[in-house]
């Protein structure tokens, strides 16, 4: 489930952050939300970590913007306010009107799941979905989202009951790093959707005709967006295909026994296999 | 990303006003290609005109044929019944562009107005005349694998990368756009774009404020729709740009052509109508060695760089291929 973003500071803060949170009466709005997350996230070892982040975060903004600079200050310009649903939830940020969708999730709503591969349209793992349609939160300004419904790779299961795909995802072994994964679920689920409505792909023989059935070549056109670096593709497929044709495949993986685990470690002599 | 204003435009009057009050203001539809170019500090919009709640989202048939709107997406285009059952080309340009992502997002009008992808263009290290005005051009003597082969100037040899704009050419498409002061006019798909000249700077012919609110496709002048085909040459099967793209369109009588349609992506600073190949083919038996003649025919004005003359040999290729495609021959 996402985090709740406190607005009142959490009472177990460090000396040295109630210092330096003393000194910095400025910092409020996404600060402010970083600072809540980090501390109700890290629990003690990160206060440091945070505090120098903050203290970097409050240099950045007294500093004059650089002519010509092409990283933008931190403080905000532009403010647009813009309320919209996120997994559910009623969100108002008052943004930068340069916020990217990705950038509003991750750094402003502490939903982290949607990640920031290349940041400019060309790899997929920021893939969200927007009115159910799967899009690319890297390039959709924030602002342009008012009343919009957003669903994120977390808004995706229903308490601990995974989506049907990120149990799919894990049955066929669809990841190695994962770091694709969460565009890549929101991508197929979209994209399912919109198999369903009978859409057609550049591989669909013939356009004119409508088929609601997805094969392999179908599925890996449909999901050309979404790059995997670790080459997991036959897994990422054969987890849609699952999904969408409902045939169950036999698993081809399962946990180690402790008494399978105990023989290999006793033949390889090594205490990881 | 520079700093910029957002304003959401209620409709389209307010829309151009706020364009019209600030010259280096821009309209904001997907902007799948203008943030990318704005992260990439090459479009620095000061300001941002929001135009996606404005009602021109709609696709219906008119007493001339077809208007589509300009906020209709790419997704929503391409698989309208209407536009799949009379005009297929389209369909099959459109879905061959981009990621199932970015199609949801991208618009038609924005779609028309999307960059070129010349890699001169994106490095802002490196001279560009087309983003920076009497730089120079990097890819005239710089790598030029990507290229123009037709159409270009000593100023400029970049393409127009776009795959649905290929097939509107076909189509013989025109754009309906606003003015500023409310006036409506109609600009024919193939005077839409501009080949660089000396002012490579400016992509097509629209003005400052200039709103578009639907591409038009006239009732087919012949009976195109069942002999058609898109043909998308590209470094990888999916998700890239092409090397070199046709729209072929034949409108048959048995195994003869009464007309045929033959344009080619990717070549030029703008698709590249080739009216040469289609005088050839009409009134000529559909067969391979028809086909590759016109294909020469379509190249044979062409001056390809270094690195691409590549495109002129797989040019002539694809236009054979695309029309035996069409024709059902292959």
């Amino acid at each position: 489930m996402p985090h709740e973003i406190q607005s009142d500071l959490p009472a177990e803060l460090s000396a040295d952050e109630s210092a330096l949170l003393a000194q910095m009466p400025e910092l409020n709005g996404v600060g402010k939300s970083r600072r809540s997350f980090m501390m109700q996230t890290g629990g003690g070892g990160i206060g440091l970590f945070a505090a120098n982040l903050l203290a970097t975060e409050s240099a950045l903004a007294q500093l004059p913007p650089v002519p010509g600079a092409a990283s933008a200050p931190v403080v905000a310009q532009n403010v647009v306010k813009v309320s919209f649903l996120v997994n559910g939830a009623a969100q108002t940020l008052d943004i930068d009107s340069r916020v990217v969708l990705l950038d509003a999730l991750r750094e402003g709503l502490a939903l982290t799941g949607s990640k920031k591969g290349c940041d400019q349209g060309q790899c997929g793992a920021c893939t969200v979905l927007v009115d159910g349609q799967r899009v690319l939160s890297c390039l959709t300004l924030a602002a342009t989202l008012q009343g919009r419904e957003v669903t994120t790779i977390e808004g995706l299961a229903t308490g601990d009951q995974l989506h049907p795909m990120q149990a799919a995802f894990i049955k066929h072994d669809g990841f190695q790093c994962g770091y694709c994964t969460s565009g890549q679920i929101c991508s197929a689920v979209g994209m399912l959707g919109e198999a369903r409505r009978g859409q057609v792909s550049h591989v669909t023989e013939n356009v004119g005709k409508t088929t609601t059935r997805l094969t392999d070549d179908e599925i890996k056109e449909r999901m050309s967006g979404n790059i995997c670096r670790c080459g997991a593709y036959p897994g990422i497929v054969s987890a849609i295909q699952e999904v969408h044709s409902g045939r169950q495949a036999a698993q081809t993986w399962g946990f180690a026994t402790e008494t399978q685990l105990a023989t290999a470690i006793k033949e390889d002599g090594h205490a990881t296999v | 990303m520079r700093p910029f204003e957002y304003v959401r435009a209620a409709d389209a009057a307010s829309a151009t006003a706020a364009m019209s009050a600030m010259p280096q203001a821009k309209y904001l539809a997907g902007g799948s290609n203008l943030l990318d170019l704005m992260k990439e500090d090459i479009e620095r919009p000061m300001r941002l005109v929001d135009i996606t709640r404005l009602p021109l989202r709609e696709i219906q048939r008119t007493r001339s044929g077809l208007s589509i709107g300009a906020l209709a997406t790419n997704t929503e285009t391409a698989n309208h019944p209407l536009i799949r059952e009379n005009y297929p080309l389209l369909t099959q340009a459109i879905v061959a562009g981009a990621s199932g992502q970015l199609r949801n997002m991208a618009t038609n009008g924005g779609n028309l107005l999307q960059r070129t992808r010349c890699n001169y263009f994106y490095d802002t290290s490196m001279p560009c005349n087309k983003r920076e005005a009497g730089s120079g051009c990097g890819a005239r003597e710089g790598l030029n694998r990507i290229s123009a082969i037709m159409g270009w100037s000593e100023a400029c040899v970049a393409t127009y990368p776009g795959d649905m704009a290929t097939a509107l050419y076909a189509l013989d498409a025109k754009v309906r756009v606003r003015a500023p002061d409310g006036r409506e006019r109609l600009i024919a798909i193939t005077d839409f774009h501009r080949l660089p000249g000396d002012t490579p700077q400016r992509d097509n012919n629209l003005e400052h404020g200039d709103l578009i609110v639907a591409i038009e496709l006239p009732v087919p002048a012949g009976d195109f729709a069942r002999n058609s085909h898109y043909l998308k040459v590209r470094d990888r099967a999916s998700y890239a740009f092409a090397m070199v793209s046709v729209a072929a369109a034949l409108d048959m009588d048995g195994s003869r052509i009464r007309q045929a349609r033959v344009v080619l992506g990717s070549v030029a600073h703008k698709p590249w109508r080739s009216a040469e190949a289609e005088a050839l083919l009409v009134g000529q038996r559909a067969d391979e060695a028809t086909f590759k003649r016109a294909g020469e025919a379509a190249l044979r004005d062409a001056r390809p760089l270094a690195h691409n003359a590549y495109k002129v040999e797989l040019g002539r290729r694809s236009v054979a291929r695309a029309l035996m495609r069409a024709a059902r021959l292959a």
